[in-house]
Formats: C-alpha cells, structure tokens, sequence
C-alpha cells in the first residue's frame, strides 16, 4: 500500500485544498455530510462534484490516490465498477468540443461491466455521444469478422448496444499492412484526443496488463508483441481449446501508454488471478508483473471480488475493506444524464 | 434494385426489440437492413463507420425469413390450371393475397392438364420478383401429367401421359418449353422416367416424386438420378409397408447418393396427414421437412399447425416453412434465411405465430389490420 509522504508542499496543498472545498460546501449547502466525504487525505475520496450545482471539482489537484475496492462477488465488483465509470463520465460533463476519452479491455472480466452499463444506457441515465474509446490490444492476423477477434467481442458485448459515433471507437487494426505505423497511429489519435481520462484494465494470471507480458518494459508504448506461453493457455478456451489455433502475436498498448491516463481502473476477479494481485500490489514494482507499474501511477483503482483477495494478507484485505464506506460515496449516489447532471 | 453501387448510399433500416431467426435458434438481435438485403453492422460499424438511418421498433416479436410456398394451385377463386387469357392477373391476384399468410415466394402449381393448357399458360407466368405487389414467382411447379393412374387423386384422368420412347422430347412437347418451369413432380416407375430426371435436372429444374405407386427400388434409384423432393409425403403414394417403404422410405435410405439430401413436402393443415404421420417424418427426417399450404390452409396455419401436431421447436417449425424449401430450389444463399447477404424478405410473427407484418426487400407490402394507421 503507498504512503504518502507529507512534504511541506503536500500539507500546504492538503490544508488549502480541505479549505476550499469547505467554502465551496459551505455555497453549496452540503452541510456536514457533504464535508464528511473530503475526509481523510491518505485514504481520500476526493469529494464529489455537485452536479445539481454545476461544480466541477479538478481531479488534478495534488490528490493521488492508490485504491483497493473489494466487492464480495464477480456480479457486485462489475456494478461497482460500472458505476464508478458511469459517474465519472457524468460528472466530466462531456459535450461538442468536449470527450470524455475511455481505455477499454477485453477478456472475461469485464463482460458484467460492460453489461451494466449498456443496462444504465437502456435506461437512458448513459449517453456515449460524447465518449472516445481506446481498446488496449487486438490479435494480429485475425481475420477483423473472426468470433473471437477483439473487433467482435467490442461490437457484440459493447458498441452494438450503445449510442459511440463509430468514428470514435478506436481499435488496433491486427490486419494492417505495417503493424508499427499502426501502432504509432494508434498513439497520435490518443495524443490528439487530449489523452485517457480513464484507462480501464484487467490483469492476466501472469500479472500482464493488456498483452504487456513478462519482460515487457514499464515505460513500452504501442507495439506488437509475441504472446507468452500463458497468456496462449489462458485463451485457448474462446478457441475450441486448440492450442494451434490461437493467435501467437498481438498489437498492445505499452505500460507507458496506460501510465500516462488520467486515471486507472483494473478489475481483477477470480480466485485464478489472487497471486498476480498478490503480485502486483504487495510486493515490489517488477517488469515480470506489469500491472505492478501501477504502484506509480497517481490515481489507480484496483476493483476486485473476495476470491482475488485470496493471496493477499488479511491485514491489507481488513484495511481496504474498512475503508468500503469510503469507497462506496464514490458510486452513490449514481448519477444520471436524466436528470441533466 | 438490389445490391448494386447505389446500395451503399440507400438508407440502413434498423430493426430492434426482436427475435431474429438466424444459425437455427431464434437470437435477441436486431436486424439490419438496406438496399433490400440483410445488412452486416459490425462491418457497417468498423468498416463504413456509419450508424443506422432509421430504427423500427418491433414490439418484441420474432422476426423469421419469409415463408416460401412450393407447391399452391391457386386460391381465392383462381385456379392456375384453368386455360385463361389473363392468367397473369390470377397469379397476381394470389400473390398479393398470400402476403397475408407470410408468404414471399412462391411456385404456382399447375396440376394434370391437356397440352393445349401448358402452352398457354405457362408463357404467362414469368419469374418475377416480389414487392408491394405480391410474393415473388420462383417459377412454375408442373405436377404431372406424367403421374400414375391410380395415384392421380384429383388430376383428370384423361390427360394423363406416360413417356414415350424420346422421353425427354415428350416432355418438352407436352409442356412447350420449360423457360418458366422450376419444379416437376412425376411418378419415376414410369417407363423412361431416369433418362427424363436426368435431362431435368441437368437443366437445373428440380425433380420431384409424387402421385406415384413406385417401391423403394425405383424411388433410389430416381434420386440417385437427381430427384431431390417428395411432393406431398403419405398423400397420393403407396402407404408405408414394413417390407418396402415405398417412397416414403426415403426419409431413412441409406442408398441415397453422398451428400445428397431429399427434401419432402407435408400439408400439414390438420385433414391431409394425421398429426401422428407428421411426427414420425418429422422425427425421421427433420432437416427435409418442407411444409406446404398446397392451397387449401394459409402457409402460416400450417406453420402453427405442425408446430403443434409435432412439437418440434419453433425454429424448426419456421425452417421448414422457409429454409427448407429455400435448399431445396438451390436458393438459400438469397432466400429462406436472415443471413448478411440474403435478400430482406422477411415476416414479423407473434409468440403464436400469426403474421403481424410481411416485408419484401426490406419494404412493408402487408401489415395487420390494427396496426395500420
């Protein structure tokens, strides 16, 4: 767990940040529940916006966080997540000139996230007008139609059901004639989009993070790479469990790229992916666990059920889950577009 | 027109809270359209980047490919048999009439007729495409004359033929000409019928086997010469014997050709086959069922009603009302199907089956009565 050292600027900044979001309260009419969510710096949330007030508190003041939010299930982790993502594009208010950019994963994790939000946009309380998507990978080689390619789970688990421009949703083309330019491309429209608000990532059982295997570099951008032996295991179930129909190589965002999000969200369930968490946050910063660079990364979230707690010490479980109460005033109340937040 | 360069500019019709018939399960998915064909939206998406024009709502009801009739003698007054001058405006009338049965293609059917009549009114019923008009023509189905006498049913004994020693110039004769003609039934223990199936079905016109008093023998040996349907299982042909099947005992043959698959008709509107019948073809043959309307019950009743005489899925109830005769006219790559490609003629259905709306080309030529603004 990172502490965070109380420099003479950090105590300068923490006092006059708690201080101005008192006034701003105090405008607002929050009264004293609304103060209670500032709360305690180390384990921050960092207040809400006041939608109903039009406030938009800067994320970017000197508040870095590391958060470890523990659901009791996979079903429960996938709504919290979901809206934490739902309220988070609310509150940034996107409009015209204005997106709100998201890094998306593909896997199996986050297929309840993905449902829950394709259910708040049903419901008309979610617009993706305004959201650019960035998908982390895609298989090379794969035939872009193929059931299986990152293209298709996109379009059947996500896009088909919501309102995205097609212009905005970005996906690395695995077919493309030169595979660095594609890569590089791919890091240009990120820059010109004003980069990730919000990068959202899921974690491998070998601790990678999109296909960022052992090995890979911590500060690596956008490339192709050879998938280890793991990760072709590991998926060899969406392929008839034929290993030789796997693909062996993919195009992925580096570690680098994700770290320069905004903000980073990994969800990690499963009882099989508890020694890469283990991995990841309690021990050191290690390029054989790349979800481990995050341990440097202002602002990340890890979401997870019970059962990828499993490896971790019931120290650092009992600290993060006494902190549930917290965590949870980032998602409730769920805001809506409805009621024109 | 379909397909096309102008395709691309045409409008994309999306077709939402429905259940689509497609890969023989009914999906939650929503049907995309434009240009009078089935429309791929992921490749819409990712490829042309576009999003639909225009989205249509259909109240939760399933959406299944357009019902194709194959064998329908007329209806509503008209007799396609009867020697007319106007026989084009018979087969006009039926077909905008079976819109409403959620037919979208059909072969009209001439039974037994004196050559007089063939040469009159086949030039008048071309292939022709479906629309706001009516169901499209696929052609022609001839049932007979070259049938066998005890087997005729209803056909007029008198002009009844059997081949003559130049079969196949006999029937080219008889019929004048086979530009029109799609399907023939005839009876294979005629002398000569193996040469005649062949030339037949060397011209690609499907052969069928009916009204007939053939073994099992003769029967293999007529689909192995290219005969690929059974016009109206159990009905005008021997009855099941234990010792020779007969021609019924297709369904199970294991002579068949390899990778040769027979299709068989059933009219399944409650008086012509037992329920019981129904079930044991069924069950015997399931992926050859093909139902018939034959003209006397609307396709759609006898949709429901094999459904429920033989409790077979929905999906198989509607397949074998549109899929199945699709294969067997060699037409599933277009017709018969919701796959990306085909064309868009389609039929909206409640929980119960009752046609609620027909589309052809992806344009509204019938809608219930209530919907109707």
């Amino acid at each position: 767990m990172r502490r965070i050292r109380w420099t003479r600027r950090g105590l300068l900044c923490a006092g006059v940040y708690i201080r101005v979001l008192r006034l701003r309260a105090t405008r607002a009419g929050w009264g004293r529940s609304g103060l209670l969510g500032v709360g305690c710096f180390s384990c921050s949330s960092v207040g809400r916006a006041s939608g109903s007030t039009g406030l938009n508190l800067s994320w970017k003041l000197c508040v870095t966080i590391m958060r470890l939010v523990i659901l009791d299930n996979y079903d429960l982790a996938s709504e919290w997540a979901a809206k934490y993502i739902c309220n988070r594009i609310i509150q940034f208010r996107p409009g015209q000139d204005r997106y709100f950019t998201l890094g998306l994963p593909t896997g199996s994790t986050p297929l309840g996230c993905y449902k829950k939000l394709i259910e708040y946009h049903k419901n008309g309380d979610l617009s993706f007008k305004y959201v650019k998507t960035f998908n982390m990978d895609e298989y090379v080689g794969l035939p872009r139609n193929h059931p299986e390619s990152y293209h298709s789970y996109m379009w059947n688990n996500f896009f088909k059901h919501i309102d995205i421009d097609p212009n905005n949703a970005h996906i690395l083309d695995g077919n493309a004639t030169d595979l660095q330019a594609e890569c590089d491309a791919f890091e240009k429209k990120i820059k010109e989009a004003g980069g990730i608000d919000l990068f959202v990532g899921g974690i491998g059982p070998d601790g990678h993070i999109a296909f960022n295997e052992p090995g890979s570099s911590l500060v690596s951008r956008t490339r192709l790479k050879t998938l280890a032996m793991d990760t072709i295991l590991a998926n060899a179930k969406y392929f008839d469990g034929d290993l030789s129909k796997v693909p062996t190589m993919a195009l992925t965002v580096g570690v680098g790229t994700v770290m320069d999000a905004r903000e980073v969200m990994i969800l990690i369930t499963g009882a099989h992916k508890a020694f890469a968490l283990y991995k990841a946050i309690e021990e050191g910063v290690n390029h054989m666990w790349t979800v481990s660079a995050f341990q440097q990364h202002p602002r990340t979230i890890f979401v997870c059920d019970e059962d990828a707690t499993l490896e971790l010490r019931v120290k650092t479980v009992k600290y993060f889950k006494g902190l549930m109460h917290v965590h949870n005033k980032l998602v409730d109340p769920l805001y809506s577009m409805k009621e024109g937040n | 027109m379909r397909g096309g360069q102008g395709a691309a500019r045409a409008p994309v019709i999306q077709f939402t809270n429905c259940r689509i018939l497609r890969g023989g399960a009914l999906l939650r998915e929503d049907l995309w359209v434009r240009g009078g064909r089935i429309l791929d939206p992921e490749k819409l998406f990712f490829e042309e980047r576009r999003v639909a024009d225009e989205q249509r709502d259909c109240g939760g009801c399933i959406l299944a490919p357009g019902f194709i009739d194959v064998q329908i003698n007329g209806g509503f007054g008209v007799d396609f048999s009867q020697a007319s001058e106007d026989v084009g405006s018979g087969v006009a009338l039926v077909a905008r009439r079976i819109l409403s049965h959620g037919v979208t293609s059909f072969c009209p059917t001439l039974v037994t007729s004196p050559l007089e009549v063939y040469h009159k009114v086949l030039p008048q019923i071309p292939v022709k495409s479906g629309g706001p008009h009516g169901a499209g023509v696929l052609g022609v189905h001839l049932e007979g004359p070259f049938i066998s006498r005890e087997k005729r049913g209803a056909h007029p004994e008198a002009h009844l033929r059997s081949f003559e020693a130049d079969a196949f110039q006999d029937v080219l004769a008889t019929y004048g000409g086979l530009d029109n003609v799609r399907i023939v039934t005839l009876a294979p223990e005629l002398g000569h019928s193996q040469e005649v199936i062949r030339a037949l079905t060397a011209l690609g016109i499907c052969v069928s086997l009916g009204h007939s008093v053939a073994d099992l023998g003769t029967a293999e040996e007529a689909v192995q010469s290219g005969a690929t349907f059974i016009t109206h299982l159990f009905n005008a042909m021997l009855p099941f014997h234990h010792r020779d099947p007969g021609i019924v005992g297709l369904l199970t043959s294991d002579r068949l050709p390899a990778g040769r698959h027979i299709f068989y008709g059933m009219i399944a509107d409650g008086i012509h086959t037992n329920p019981a019948a129904l079930r044991i073809a069924h069950r015997a043959h399931p992926k050859g069922t093909n139902t018939l309307s034959g003209s006397i019950a609307p396709m759609d009743t006898c949709v429901r009603h094999f459904l429920q005489a033989t409790g077979c899925s929905v999906e198989s109830a509607l397949e074998a009302a549109s899929l199945h005769p699709a294969q067997l006219l060699g037409l599933e790559k277009r017709k018969g199907t919701l796959d990306f490609g085909a064309d868009a003629d389609f039929v909206v259905l409640d929980d119960s089956l009752h046609v609620r709306a027909t589309y052809i080309s992806g344009e509204l030529v019938w809608q219930v009565e209530e919907a109707r603004p």
